[in-house]
């Protein structure tokens, strides 16, 4: 077995064991990075020298005896998440050369458990998109199949955990950007409850519903990641002062008396995969073989998720991209012809199309004669999504679901029907739109072998029981193909 | 719903963008399929429903107002496009 391909938990007992060095780990996915990310274009920025130092930092804590959690662990981050020894550019142009002068609580956090940061993650510009192809640095590709997306928007964080280049990543989730991508290229994924995890120095789009997440080669090395970035965090005004569980610890146990609740109208959307919907059904029967139960739910305004997701993101997206003036950082074009037309310049050069359509829609919906009938109006039906979710959580502990109706598209197949990707959203957005933590584990293969993902969604601040839920099937299942790259 | 190039133009100009004729064209035909999806919204039944911003129930989080370590001037400036005596540099505004 090779360095790269050990799963986190593998190599913290191995390094533990002092069987392997931090500093021969990280040589080993630094190298794994250099084969083969021409071909994947997972990565952003690679930073070697740093990831080395800080290895050799690793090796001599645990040296001396002061092992943290990820002490060693190489990992990667998604480049909307501020770094300052690093590059941030949000897979913008706008941003192409920003050197933040702080760092994200997220990577304060790891870092202070010891992990090696290796680089920065590709990912749809400013997260907008669910394909990866809206990246001014060039889309990423599949491992499962060059030919396709990874998903997105955190598709380089997928991509290089399923190809071996970090053994764990950090996202963001604002739609299902960490879900989806964790579904088509076959790894763990998980979206937090609104609030567990600081968002200080994570690169905003859409205020109310993004959060940081994991994703990862197995669910228990997700529980160990979102134990060592969740709390509350006094720079994040959002984040919850709600203890945090040991995550780890609470993966094992009896689903006996569990109940799973299975949404009828996610299984009647019209375009939903055979394949995806074969492999999810066949995942409910593994949880009922673990002893779990199953119940019909229904979330009957889940059907507007899409539109009412649609109105509300873009609207907080534009006043958030309103700041991207080339006044205090960023790309500045045009300083010669004064300020409103350097605005101008700077801005549309900067962004690109997925960008500018949802700035422009956002702005539409928010100006004057059209705010009640667009954001009003998506406000309103949010509290109803966040009401039936209440309701079910009533009669069932877990609700399971496809992450996304198809497997992964090839390369280009969205790239000018704006709406064909937004309804690709169909299962993700309403976990975002009621602040819920979802989970997207791999559960099996659809046609062509792509894979897919079994989505389970929890109570409020809940991460717990979806881990165990998670861990407990992943064990059952068994499932643990692997692209073939080499 | 109808868009016009006139309507996309104007919100442009709102969100400060400057569209070349194509884009223009693109973004009508594309925000008028798109918000022709969004009236599915208006046939739900919201009367008496408050509106939701924010899903948990935390309200104000307040700190005493003390100072903190805080960023130097010349970290906030380092990343300026142009800068001059510890302040940001704009155009000639008038």
């Amino acid at each position: 077995m090779q360095l790269y391909s050990l799963t986190l938990s593998q190599a913290r007992s191995m390094l533990q064991e002092g069987r392997v060095s931090a500093v021969e780990l990280t040589r080993a996915v630094l190298e794994r990075i250099d084969s083969l990310d021409s071909r994947i274009n997972a990565y952003i920025t690679v930073d070697p020298e740093g990831a080395l130092e800080a290895a050799r930092r690793a090796d001599s804590a645990i040296a001396a005896g002061n092992r943290q959690a990820l002490t060693g662990i190489p990992v990667a981050v998604k480049d909307l998440i501020c770094t300052r020894r690093m590059p941030t550019t949000c897979g913008s142009r706008i941003l192409k050369n920003f050197r933040p002068p702080y760092d994200a609580t997220v990577i304060c956090r790891l870092e202070e458990q010891g992990a090696v940061v290796l680089g920065k993650l590709n990912m749809d510009e400013f997260a907008m998109g669910s394909t990866n192809e809206h990246s001014a640095f060039g889309p990423t590709r599949n491992p499962w199949d060059l030919e396709r997306i990874p998903g997105g928007s955190s598709g380089g964080a997928a991509a290089a955990v399923a190809a071996d280049m970090c053994l764990a990543a950090l996202g963001s989730d604002t739609g299902g950007s960490v879900r989806q991508p964790a579904s088509h290229c076959g790894v763990v994924g998980l979206k937090p409850t609104y609030g567990r995890v600081s968002r200080f120095g994570l690169v905003a789009f859409a205020s109310s519903l993004d959060q940081i997440g994991p994703l990862c080669k197995t669910v228990a090395d997700a529980a160990v990641v979102l134990e060592a970035i969740s709390g509350h965090d006094p720079a994040d005004s959002t984040s919850v002062p709600e203890p945090v569980p040991d995550y780890a610890s609470l993966l094992e146990g009896d689903l006996k008396g569990l109940r799973i609740g299975l949404p009828k109208e996610y299984f009647r959307v019209e375009g939903l995969d055979a394949g995806v919907r074969q492999a999810v059904e066949k995942a409910v029967r593994v949880l009922v073989d673990l002893g779990a139960g199953v119940v019909d739910i229904s979330l009957p305004h889940s059907r507007h998720a899409v539109a009412a997701y649609y109105v509300i993101a873009p609207c907080e997206a534009s006043s958030n991209l309103a700041r991207y003036d080339g006044v205090k950082y960023g790309l500045r074009e045009k300083e010669q012809d004064g300020l409103v037309a350097m605005y101008n310049a700077t801005r549309s050069r900067g962004f690109g199309a997925e960008v500018q359509r949802r700035i422009i829609l956002g702005t539409f919906a928010l100006s004057a004669g059209y705010y009640d009938a667009y954001y009003g109006k998506a406000s309103q039906v949010r509290t109803l999504i966040v009401d039936d979710f209440k309701q079910a959580f009533e009669k069932c502990d877990v609700i399971a679901a496809p992450v996304a109706p198809t497997p992964a598209y090839r390369l280009g197949e969205t790239i000018d029907d704006p709406l064909a990707m937004y309804l690709s959203d169909v299962f993700t957005l309403a976990a975002n739109l009621a602040g819920i933590p979802a989970l997207s584990v791999p559960c099996g293969m659809a046609d062509g072998g792509l894979p897919v993902g079994l989505q389970l969604m929890g109570a409020h601040f809940d991460e717990a029981t979806l881990l165990k839920v998670g861990h407990r099937f992943e064990q059952a299942a068994g499932i643990d193909a692997k692209p073939q790259l080499d | 719903m109808k868009i016009s190039k006139e309507q996309v133009q104007y919100v442009a100009r709102l969100a400060r963008l400057e569209l070349e004729p194509e884009q223009l064209d693109n973004f009508a035909r594309q925000l008028a399929t798109i918000l022709d999806y969004m009236e599915t919204l208006s046939r739900v039944d919201t009367t008496g429903v408050e509106p939701t911003a924010h899903v948990l129930s935390i309200t104000n989080a307040f700190r005493r107002d003390q100072v903190r370590q805080h960023l130097d001037r010349s970290q906030a400036l380092a990343n300026a496009p142009a800068s001059e005596e510890g302040s940001f540099v704009v155009p000639k505004v008038i």
